[in-house]
């Protein structure tokens, strides 16, 4: 089980990663879309921990571009910016099994969701 | 002066004073003033005008007419007179003629020609034969004249010397005012013989009252000596001196103007009687004669006064209740005007609170983070003790995140000040970073590329800092709203002039449609969805840049882009000028 997270605040992402390692996940972080499109494609992961809004390419443009190149990603969204209509937004655009995190995140919250994702994806195989 | 604090309209002590943002945008009372005076010179000028030559005019004519109707009175009296002079001296030569001398040396004979000349012409008192030596040889009349001797009368020498003669008013033997006409007859002998006839005085007193009637005066005949000849009203007795100058001859009748003894001034009508030695005078007091014009005038000058009044009281009237109407209008105008202000203001909090909550929420996830992997270290790192400068790093950002936190706060708290108005020494680069600080994250996030080129010699203005945050927050916002994610927003400042300051702020958005550019700063005017906005932004951006005594407009193009222009004074005038009137033109 890997984990991809991308968030433009380093030292969040990387204290999260941390966390993340520590309960025994495995978790890469990038801190742009460009650099979790190269991590992507040289390793392969199960979910994908997208912070909305991001310098550059913005978290719904990430996911778009990683829904089309590894169609078995799950996604779950962060942002600080929270509100119904990005979230709908989110999902409308990436289907079922989506979840939507406020910042700051509860981490049992998102290891709640990861396995969840992981469960219904291994359901779906 | 006690009743006019009742009265004194409210606009009067409010012309210019009050508070910086609750001044009038006029000066009332001199548009009252002005309003007062130009209304009363399109009205009383014409008027006074109109008056004025009416008076010169009537004045004029009404002089003229005295002229003609004393030259008429004195040359009907002068023909009249002199009529009646050669009518007799006519008489008296056909009865020379007629009768030789035999005839009239007759005392019934004189006494019937005396009859028919009373009975035909009149005007005859008596009638004497007088021979070649001056003796009165027959009398038939009142007095007791025969037989005296006039050799020495000067009518007698007269008579001899020219053939006729019409005497002036004398007292003579019988001591009594009178007057003679006497005409010479030669006799074949050589020697001659006189007939005189002694005239009746009444008649002309009759003839001179007849002008008097005419209520023009006082008339009377003078002889060529200035010994008054007829009775007088005013001017002396008969054979009195004429009091004033006598005036030279003149054949035909002369009306002149001449002052009397006390400076009166007197229209004086003259005519020399031809054949006699009489001077008819015409005199009348001007101011006596001007009377009936003089009494029109007071009438007309009571009805201008009181015209000239109502006109003043109903010009002040409609001036003061339509200044009294523009004032309450601007007032109500500045109240809506502040409203829209802190509605604007209420506004542009709110969206700066909400971009804040987002933003804040970062540092606040690190800091849960952060803390969450310090509880993580020290309960799931195994037997070994984590590093010790692995805990104080993970403090340590926990401390700069808390920092981020308490600067995020700290700038909007600058900005939700209350808004008292004051004047202090401003930077424009600090006013435009601190706003651009709150839309940071978002031209990171929309990669929109903000530049500021702000001259760094340019000096501190004094100004009101709120306004001014105010006025780039809205013009920022907007700019920000008009711009697709990769726009560009470019703010300068500059110094044109030793006086002021000129800011722009230019964007590449999508710009104003020609036929709105004319409205933007009109309020409730917005491209925007009533969600949106209020429709507030520029029209109190436009109210708070004329506060602070500045100018704004807009340059646009449509799909292009937008450019406002803000020029400031440097030094705020405390007072502004109250005679400067600010014109609300909405055309940017």
């Amino acid at each position: 089980m890997r984990i991809l997270l991308v968030d433009d605040e380093e030292e969040l992402v990387s204290a999260l990663a941390e966390r993340l390692q520590l309960r025994g996940i495995t978790a890469d972080w990038a801190t742009s879309g460009r650099q979790a499109l190269e991590l992507a494609h040289r390793q392969t992961y199960d979910v994908a921990v997208i912070d909305l809004k991001m310098p550059g390419i913005s978290g719904v443009e990430l996911k778009k571009q990683l829904v089309a190149g590894f169609p078995g990603l799950r996604f779950i969204f962060m942002s600080g910016h929270g509100s119904l209509s990005t979230f709908e937004s989110g999902i409308g655009e990436a289907g079922h099994a989506d979840y939507f995190l406020l910042k700051p995140v509860d981490i049992n919250q998102l290891l709640g969701r990861i396995s969840e994702l992981l469960a219904t994806s291994h359901q779906g195989h | 002066m006690n009743r006019w604090p009742l009265k004194k309209p409210l606009f009067w002590d409010q012309g210019a004073s009050g508070a910086d943002n609750d001044r009038p945008h006029f000066d009332f009372r001199r548009i009252w003033k002005r309003a007062v005076v130009l209304m009363l010179c399109v009205a009383l000028l014409p008027l006074l005008a109109l008056a004025w030559f009416d008076y010169r005019v009537t004045g004029q004519y009404s002089e003229n007419e005295i002229v003609l109707r004393t030259d008429r009175l004195v040359s009907n009296t002068k023909r009249t007179v002199a009529f009646f002079l050669e009518e007799r001296q006519a008489a008296l030569q056909f009865v020379v003629r007629e009768y030789g001398f035999a005839d009239l040396n007759d005392d019934r004979r004189l006494a019937g020609i005396l009859a028919n000349l009373s009975g035909s012409i009149g005007g005859f008192t008596d009638l004497g034969l007088f021979n070649a030596a001056g003796r009165q040889i027959r009398y038939i009349g009142p007095y007791a004249l025969k037989d005296r001797d006039y050799r020495d009368e000067p009518w007698f020498r007269e008579v001899v010397a020219a053939g006729s003669h019409v005497s002036d008013v004398y007292l003579g033997f019988r001591e009594e005012p009178h007057m003679v006409i006497a005409v010479k007859r030669e006799k074949e002998d050589g020697s001659f013989f006189v007939l005189r006839a002694t005239l009746n005085t009444v008649w002309f007193n009759e003839q001179l009252a007849h002008i008097r009637e005419s209520s023009f005066g006082d008339s009377f005949l003078v002889n060529l000596e200035g010994v008054i000849q007829t009775p007088t009203l005013n001017h002396g007795e008969v054979l009195d001196r004429f009091p004033l100058a006598i005036p030279p001859y003149a054949e035909d009748t002369r009306v002149v103007t001449v002052q009397d003894r006390q400076g009166r001034e007197l229209v004086m009508g003259y005519a020399y009687i031809p054949g006699s030695p009489f001077i008819l005078l015409a005199i009348g007091e001007k101011a006596e004669l001007l009377r009936p014009w003089i009494s029109t005038r007071v009438m007309v000058v009571l009805f201008l006064a009181g015209a000239v009044l109502l006109i003043v009281l109903v010009t002040l009237g409609v001036a003061t209740n339509l200044v009294g109407d523009i004032y309450r209008a601007d007032r109500e105008r500045a109240t809506a005007l502040r409203e829209a202000a802190r509605a604007n203001k209420l506004a542009s909090l709110g969206r700066l609170a909400a971009g804040v909550a987002h933003e804040i929420n970062n540092p606040l996830a690190i800091i849960n983070e952060k803390a969450g992997l310090l509880a993580d270290l020290l309960t799931r790192a195994g037997k070994e003790p984590p590093p010790k400068e692995k805990l104080l790093s993970q403090l340590e950002s926990i401390h700069r995140a808390v920092a981020r936190c308490s600067g995020i706060t700290r700038r909007l708290l600058g900005f939700a000040r209350p808004g008292e108005i004051k004047l202090e020494q401003v930077e424009l680069a600090e006013v435009v970073r601190e706003v651009l600080e709150f839309h940071g994250k978002e031209a990171a996030h929309r990669n929109i590329i903000v530049g500021v080129e702000i001259d760094s010699e340019l000096p501190a203005l004094s100004s009101d800092r709120n306004k001014l945050q105010q006025v780039f927050l809205n013009l920022v916002g907007n700019a920000f709203a008009a711009m697709e994610d990769g726009g560009h927003l470019y703010i300068t400042g500059s110094r044109p002039d030793p006086e002021h300051l000129l800011i722009t702020v230019t964007d590449d958005g999508c710009g104003i449609a020609e036929a709105d550019l004319k409205k933007v700063f009109e309020p409730f005017f917005s491209t925007k969805s009533k969600e949106e906005g209020t429709g507030l932004g520029l029209f109190v951006t436009y109210g708070l840049v004329r506060e602070l005594q500045g100018r704004i407009r807009v340059e646009s193009m449509a799909g292009a882009g937008t450019r406002f222009f803000i020029t400031l004074p440097l030094r705020s005038k405390e007072n502004a000028e109250t005679g400067e009137e600010h014109h609300a033109d909405f055309t940017g």
